[in-house]
């Protein structure tokens, strides 16, 4: 985003308004974008030829994996914006997505794991996809928390903002992983030239539910940020009370 | 019903899947919510006291 739009939507008393107004909106759509995933996912596909019922879990397991690294693209700019341009409304994006997207990469692991067992015969390998996503919780962790590390508030979002820059090459690991490494983990088959390589009725659920992911992290993500910035104002207003209440109180006697 | 409950053998690693999805999901969702409730309730009440 450059110079006028970014400073536009970026302005703290703008969003929480903004906020305030999406908000509904992106509840309602994230119920029934998962009502309607779900029920495709569930109920209205069929299984697989060579996965069976299992393929139900990809998706949970792919939407969530998406959205995991979409989440931490969203920290790790957030993080460069903050480093570079100061912006306090970057620093608030950053720290209240970061939760969101550390759900979504847990959920994956797990589902991925769970899928593994019966379809390879193991829960966990450490190969290169597996162990870079596992990275990429680790990498969550530890933002969260640097975070909460330093008393000085300030402090503890530089040096989170500067490990979530530094961890954006595991995205580009993670996404390439199963190109350059002979992984355990099949290929792209959704994002891929020549356009997604599975049949509609199974790429329905999966996109839906993606959108549906899509959805709740940007929901939980703005009322995080609504919050972060409402406490901060309430901190700034109870500051502002404590030092000004000297100068309205009558001077004590014998001061 | 329970045949479809039974996903074909494979219930032990579908349903608990989505079993932790929905816990974990729902669970973020809730405290974001209420922190936000909190948030918008303490500043209401600074307000209302006129400072």
């Amino acid at each position: 985003m450059s110079g006028s739009a970014f400073h536009r939507f970026a302005n703290p008393g703008r969003f929480l308004r903004l906020a305030s107004t999406v908000l509904p909106w992106l509840a309602a759509a994230t119920a029934l974008c998962f009502a309607v995933g779900l029920y495709f996912a569930l109920f209205a596909s069929p299984p697989d030829y060579q996965q069976g019922e299992t393929v139900r879990i990809m998706y949970i397991h792919v939407p969530a994996a998406w959205i995991a690294m979409f989440a931490y693209g969203w920290v790790g700019l957030a993080s460069a914006a903050a480093l570079i341009w100061r912006h306090p409304l970057a620093d608030v994006a950053a720290e209240a997505a970061s939760p969101v997207g550390a759900v979504f990469t847990f959920v994956a692991l797990v589902s991925g794991s769970l899928w593994g067992r019966p379809m390879w015969g193991t829960y966990w390998a450490w190969d290169a996809r597996l162990t870079s996503f596992l990275l990429l919780f680790f990498l969550y962790l530890g933002h969260i928390a640097l975070l909460n590390a330093f008393d000085d508030r300030q402090r503890g979002r530089r040096s989170a903002a500067v490990l979530a820059v530094v961890g954006l090459i595991d995205l580009p690991i993670i996404k390439f992983a199963v190109d350059w490494w002979n992984t355990l983990h099949q290929p792209a088959s959704v994002i891929k030239m020549g356009g997604p390589s599975i049949d509609a009725s199974m790429l329905r659920p999966l996109l839906i539910m993606a959108l549906a992911c899509q959805c709740y992290f940007f929901l939980t993500t703005f009322m995080r940020m609504r919050a972060l910035l409402l406490e901060a104002r309430q901190r700034t207003l109870a500051t502002r009370r404590n030092t000004a209440r000297p100068r309205n109180v009558a001077p004590v006697r014998g001061a | 019903m329970s045949e479809y409950l039974a996903m074909g053998g494979y219930a032990a690693f579908i349903w608990p899947s989505y079993g932790v999805a929905a816990v974990l999901l729902v669970v973020l969702f809730v405290l974001s919510a209420r922190r936000l409730q909190a948030a918008e309730r303490a500043l209401d009440d600074k307000d209302s006291e006129g400072a």
